[in-house]
């Protein structure tokens, strides 16, 4: 195939060669280290560092926030989106700012305005003391900061495309004598699936791997407070590093089923679209 | 069912889209709401159907007050102009949606849902596509999917939203016809909006002209057509010849000539407007009886069922005439030759804008 915009031979090696020299020294090599680092003393040490009890409640507690904080956020987003794509009101680019507010702050002041409201010191610290409620320094305050560093990414991803699917789908589905239910579970979660599940992953893998606004308010107690991230931090300053990047491997592991699972999702678009326009032309020819 | 609609006001923001709006559709009826773009037609077809609330004014079915009934309680069918067909079913489940998603009491069994839907994809002969996703349909075919699924639960009103506006020229035609037979078929009250003044005065049996919120005049394809209430209608329904004078002692003055009044339509003395269609001319090379005035013929167009012709009156005024191939070749009309036309009939209002 040669069209006006195949470039010389010479020069396609080069800038493949550029890109592919980048990926290994940035992407790939990091990613090896990781696990060869994980792997240096053996596998059974590698499996050791996942035994100890700090290591194990670590792991819970990042399952365990991101077990919650992920269902939050699929309804916050869901909600969200349904009202900004589907209705008129004031107030709607306030609202759509304020979506965007985690992914414009940094995550340690996101960690310390929940300091600032629910700690010692804070606003609500008098009151929560003498009711006894603890939320900084303990698992609320990091599932808290956890919900509010992953509030965007469901409802970002599903805005765009409510707003360009519109909702005649939804009145017809209305004048058809389908209750508000109905309408959204045979009608608007069918047209946003792959949408929701993309935003979904995304929320997760970020919800596991959230260090900056969790370290803030989690207090790093070993065996109660410490998250994988939170974890990881502690082994590599105490030089346990075989254990530090045994932890990692698996948050690294998380990070590459994401990816699979996303290139999946759009494959299957993909081949959805590509099935169905070549049935079209099939039924015109 | 008869559809009637009362003192209806409906304001989007600072735009009055329906400014007291009367109306009253008979059980059977099929009235085309015509208007340009704008003109309020979707809007008060979407609060016939309970999609949008008006502001003020009431809608009643068979005399009962159906304002405050949501959409899905009015039991009507609702054809969207982009036929809003589920993207993600076959066009067996499109059809059979409605049924399905009844209440368990109500629902019919599977078998008698299937039945149904079959009985329908064959009335909008599409049967042999039931398993096909929207995307593989074209327009024309997704428009009769889109008209099977609203009859599928059998409402006792039928609104369709501009149902022919994204199709071409030629399936328009076929399917008007079709929604035509259709409708002489299963005879439900029917409404349907559209800004193709040619669509409305040949399916409806009652057009309504709409113009910037209000009902501009009502009444048979006949009617509005040769009877036009205002000069919107008369200027909205088809091309016509505009020409500004004044109304002089029985007379309408236009330039140097007068022309008998057929009618007397306009306040005497007064500025005036004189409506006359393309075919209400007279043309001949020589003067026949008064009214009739001078013109030159600046263009000819014989592609099509009549001749067009450009002509140009004394006082510059262009005028546009529509006569048969046959007369054309009588007069052996050619450019630049001048002729009498004289017109038959023609409506005169008070110009408001003078």
């Amino acid at each position: 195939m040669v069209g006006a915009t195949m470039e010389p031979k010479l020069i396609r090696w080069f800038l493949t060669g550029v890109a592919l020299i980048f990926l290994c020294l940035f992407l790939l090599l990091p990613l090896v280290a990781v696990f060869a680092e994980a792997f240096s003393q053996g596998v059974a040490v590698y499996f050791e560092s996942f035994r100890t009890p700090d290591a194990r409640s670590a792991i819970l507690l990042t399952l365990m926030t991101a077990a919650i904080t992920v269902p939050l956020n699929v309804l916050f987003g869901l909600a969200a989106a349904w009202a900004i794509a589907k209705f008129q009101f004031i107030g709607k680019n306030v609202l759509m700012a304020l979506i965007d507010l985690p992914f414009s702050i940094s995550p340690v002041v996101a960690g310390l305005m929940y300091a600032l409201l629910f700690g010692a010191r804070g606003i609500f610290g008098p009151w929560l003391a003498a009711h006894n409620i603890k939320i900084i320094f303990a698992v609320p305050g990091i599932i808290l900061a956890t919900a509010f560093v992953t509030f965007p990414f469901v409802a970002r991803e599903l805005i765009p495309l409510m707003q360009m699917q519109g909702n005649e789908e939804e009145e017809a589905a209305l004048t058809l004598g389908a209750s508000g239910w109905q309408t959204f579970r045979h009608i608007t979660l069918p047209n946003i699936k792959w949408g929701l599940l993309y935003g979904v992953i995304l929320c997760n893998a970020r919800a596991m791997g959230e260090f900056g606004a969790v370290s803030v308010v989690s207090g790093h107690v070993r065996g109660v407070t410490n998250t994988m991230t939170l974890h990881i931090e502690i082994l590599y300053n105490e030089y346990q590093f075989v254990a530090a990047f045994a932890v990692a491997s698996l948050l690294t592991l998380l990070a590459l089923l994401t990816l699979i699972v996303k290139s999946a999702i759009e494959w299957k678009a993909k081949r959805y679209l590509a099935i169905v326009k070549l049935m079209a032309e099939e039924s015109a020819a | 069912m008869k559809i009637e609609v009362r003192g209806i006001n409906k304001t989007f923001g600072a735009f009055t889209a329906l400014k007291d709006i009367d109306l009253s559709v008979e059980s059977g009826e099929l009235v085309a709401l015509l208007g340009p773009s704008g003109s309020g037609k979707t809007t008060l077809l979407r609060i016939i159907a309970g999609l949008e609330f008006p502001d003020r004014g009431a809608v009643l079915f068979d005399g009962e007050d159906a304002t405050q009934r949501k959409a899905r309680e009015r039991r009507v069918g609702f054809v969207f102009q982009h036929y809003a067909l589920f993207r993600h079913m076959t066009v067996f489940d499109n059809v059979a949606f409605g049924l399905r998603v009844r209440p368990r009491r109500e629902r019919p069994s599977e078998a008698e849902i299937r039945r149904r839907v079959n009985e329908l994809l064959r009335l909008v002969q599409l049967d042999w596509l039931a398993d096909r996703l929207p995307a593989q349909l074209s327009g024309g075919q997704r428009q009769r999917v889109a008209l099977a699924r609203a009859l599928a639960v059998e409402p006792q009103v039928l609104l369709l939203d501009e149902p022919f506006g994204s199709l071409d020229a030629k399936v328009r035609q076929e399917l008007r016809r079709w929604l035509r037979r259709l409708h002489d078929e299963i005879h439900i009250t029917s409404i349907f909006v559209t800004h193709d003044q040619e669509e409305a005065l040949e399916v409806a049996d009652r057009v309504v002209v709409m113009n910037r919120g209000r009902i501009e005049q009502a009444g048979t394809p006949e009617e509005v057509y040769n009877h036009p209430a205002t000069p919107f209608v008369c200027d909205f329904l088809g091309n016509v010849n505009l020409f500004r004078g004044r109304v002089e002692g029985g007379k309408a003055i236009i330039g140097n000539v007068a022309l008998d009044l057929p009618e007397d339509g306009a306040p005497d003395a007064a500025p005036a407007v004189v409506y006359v269609r393309p075919h209400q001319f007279d043309i001949d090379e020589r003067p026949q009886g008064r009214n009739h005035f001078r013109a030159r013929v600046k263009h000819i167009n014989t592609a099509g069922p009549v001749v067009k012709l450009e002509l140009a009156t004394e006082w510059g005024d262009a005028v546009h005439v529509e006569m048969s191939h046959e007369r054309f070749r009588a007069l052996q009309l050619a450019r630049d030759v001048e002729v009498f036309i004289s017109p038959r009939e023609m409506r005169v209002f008070p110009d408001s804008t003078a």
